[in-house]
């Protein structure tokens, strides 16, 4: 079981990639769970969402505590929160960030580190800093433990007119983003 | 009700308590409740239709003359008909 | 193993969707969190023609219940859903549902209690609701709730039961959670369900009198009735749930057990919490230790002689509750299973432990810890303790 831990602020769709992430590693014929970290919807609070994706039936109902993968949906967090918290080591970490992937590896030595600037490549595709979609592609790329072809379908029925610009971010991300 | 209830049994009442004969408050003569009757003084009853409408037990009828009487199989004997019926055509008597 | 049947849906949305192939004809209910996903998805089912159902807008959940009372006695297949205070607010008009015996279904998102707020799980709101007269079952998943729903209509609108029924699902733990859901098919489900055909209607064609007065002549007799009828009612939905095994390949039964045949040391709980218990089951027994769960499906009417049955011969139980006690001695299952004990002469050494309140997240080492806790326990009673029950990880 690959467990994931989001970290975004309120409004940047943290849910909803672990709601696309789940339905996606379900339609590959995964067992998974997403869910938010339960409580008021408050615009730019950071906020936490969960993903869980098993070969097996998932037998838990608790928070994610010991993640395997965390992504950052916002560079911003790592100055709010500690995101690391409880990562596994050598646990990977997925991050929006204007900064080359070697930087960050320098700030967290010993964790697998998938970078990518997602504010510009969603900039560049859905024309707004919305980076979810992005960061999913970013996720796929790192950890392989949904396929992109369920991701494109789950996008697509979430988004309808705007899927494919979000698709599109989705896919350039699984393109550039740099892993070391 | 076909019987007095403190004759039921528990398994003979309809679920939910429901009473499926329609009117069977018709069956409990409330009369005997009545110390006073009203009377009416055909002289002065209009045949406005007053009492009729007040009476809270519908107890009062309209007679194919047109003038009213109480049915004191059910009348109670409260007096809101004579209160209410303004040309004074009904007294309240004992009986 | 394979998933390849089922789909990723938000439990909220999946239950809504069961509540559509159920074809439920009368709908009223009002949002309150966690519940609000569910009550949204039908009111747009039912806008977008997908539901032919009439949605009844109301301003309070004692409005929401009282127009399912209406819809109900005039012989529509009725649903509602609710949490929390929405909960407490029904109570006056949930005990006349129960009273009319009104095969109501209603979802509880349970949510614990105000005050302080908090819009997080436990089962503080129903277990305020527990003598209410209503069928009550708790779900461990997101699949439960949503065949809970197909159930539980079966059952309440059969003429040996009509009693209405809460299904209970927690909050966020369970409404919020995308899962792999499998759906039955409308034509399996037609065939299972058929149409609710009432005993009683308002028709002005036909009139009869619903909610008239018992004098003390006849209250106590109309109220056996009632109990009774709840009592047996247990027949009905074990023959309900084997009926729905058959057909569609998912077993229930009012009572579950996991591990129990080697076990000694048994938990007993109800919900969610259910797989965060085996889940901690399975680690125990690669560090060589054995212990089973019981798992309360139906907690109303309260499930005894099955519980006897699969407790019976245990040494140690461990209770736990995820409400308050409110000045009880222990927590309500524990009550009712401390009772059970004495009545049925089980020689176990009983233990109540309460957590997850108010959302108070539940790991499953927290039952690693519990079960170490009992078996350094010699008795059920604990004496130099003010109260016989624990709250797990309270700050003291």
């Amino acid at each position: 079981m690959i467990e994931v831990r989001f970290h975004g602020r309120g409004g940047q769709g943290a849910v909803t990639s672990v709601e696309i992430c789940a339905v996606s590693a379900i339609d590959d014929g995964k067992f998974a769970q997403g869910f938010p970290s339960f409580g008021p919807e408050r615009r730019g609070a950071p906020v936490l969402a969960f993903l869980r994706v098993s070969e097996k039936p998932i037998k838990l109902r608790s928070r994610i505590y010991e993640p395997d993968v965390i992504v950052v949906l916002d560079p911003s967090l790592l100055a709010a929160e500690n995101p690391t918290l409880g990562l596994k080591k050598s646990g990977t970490i997925v991050i929006n960030t204007g900064k080359s992937a070697q930087e960050i590896k320098n700030m967290f030595p010993g964790f697998r580190v998938a970078a990518i600037d997602a504010y510009s490549v969603a900039r560049d595709e859905l024309g707004i800093p919305i980076a979810n979609t992005t960061m999913i592609g970013a996720l796929v790329k790192a950890t392989d433990i949904i396929s992109m072809k369920s991701m494109e379908d789950s996008i697509t029925e979430r988004f309808g007119r705007l899927a494919q610009k979000n698709i599109n971010a989705c896919r350039r991300a699984y393109n550039e983003t740099v892993i070391i | 009700m076909a019987k007095p209830m403190e004759q039921y049994k528990w398994h003979e009442l309809n679920a939910g308590c429901v009473i499926d004969e329609p009117g069977s408050a018709s069956e409990y003569k409330t009369g005997s409740w009545r110390v006073q009757k009203p009377v009416w003084d055909d002289s002065k009853c209009i045949k406005c239709g007053v009492c009729w409408m007040f009476c809270p037990d519908a107890a009062i009828y309209q007679k194919k003359d047109g003038y009213f009487e109480a049915n004191l199989d059910y009348c109670k004997g409260c007096g809101i008909c004579a209160r209410e019926c303004w040309p004074c055509a009904i007294t309240m008597v004992e009986g | 193993m394979n998933n390849k049947n089922k789909k990723g849906i938000e439990v909220s949305i999946a239950l809504s969707e069961s509540v559509k192939l159920c074809r439920f004809e009368a709908i009223s209910a009002y949002p309150i969190t966690p519940q609000t996903h569910i009550v949204e998805h039908l009111s747009e089912l039912v806008a977008e023609g997908e539901l032919a159902a009439e949605f009844i807008t109301i301003e309070s959940e004692h409005s929401a219940l009282s127009a399912c009372i209406g819809a109900s006695a005039a012989g529509a297949r009725t649903f509602t859903s609710t949490s929390s205070q929405g909960l407490e607010l029904m109570h006056e008009i949930l005990f006349i549902a129960s009273g009319l015996r009104m095969p109501i279904v209603m979802a509880v998102a349970n949510r614990a209690l105000s005050a302080p707020l908090s819009i997080w799980n436990d089962h503080g709101d129903v277990m305020a609701a527990r003598d209410a007269g209503w069928i009550q079952i708790f779900c461990e998943n997101g699949q439960e709730a949503v065949d809970s729903i197909i159930i539980a209509t079966r059952f309440a609108e059969d003429r040996r039961v009509l009693l209405p029924v809460m299904v209970n699902l927690d909050g966020f733990i369970l409404s919020h959670v995308v899962e792999p859901i499998e759906f039955p098919a409308q034509e399996s489900v037609d065939a299972f369900l058929p149409s609710y055909d009432p005993l009683y209607t308002l028709h002005p064609d036909r009139p009869l009198t619903m909610g008239a007065y018992a004098l003390p002549e006849l209250y106590t007799e109309a109220r056996y009735a009632q109990e009774n009828a709840l009592i047996n009612s247990k027949d009905v939905i074990n023959e309900v749930m084997g009926e729905f095994g058959k057909k569609f390949g998912r077993e229930y039964r009012v009572v579950e057990s996991y591990n129990c045949e080697k076990a000694d040391t048994v938990f007993v709980a109800m919900g969610s919490m259910n797989e965060n218990i085996m889940t901690a089951i399975d680690e125990l027994k690669s560090r060589g230790k054995e212990a089973g769960l019981v798992k309360i499906r139906l907690f109303r009417p309260f499930p005894s002689e099955e519980l006897a049955e699969v407790l019976s011969g245990k040494k140690r139980i461990i209770v736990i509750d995820r409400a308050m006690p409110g000045g009880a001695m222990n927590g309500p299952v524990f009550s009712e299973i401390s009772s059970l004990a004495k009545i049925r002469g089980l020689d176990a050494i009983l233990s109540n432990f309460i957590l997850g309140l108010g959302g108070r997240d539940v790991v499953p080492e927290a039952f690693i810890d519990i079960y170490n806790e009992s078996m350094a326990r010699t008795s059920t009673f604990v004496k130099a303790a003010k109260t016989n029950y624990r709250i797990v990880g309270v700050r003291e």
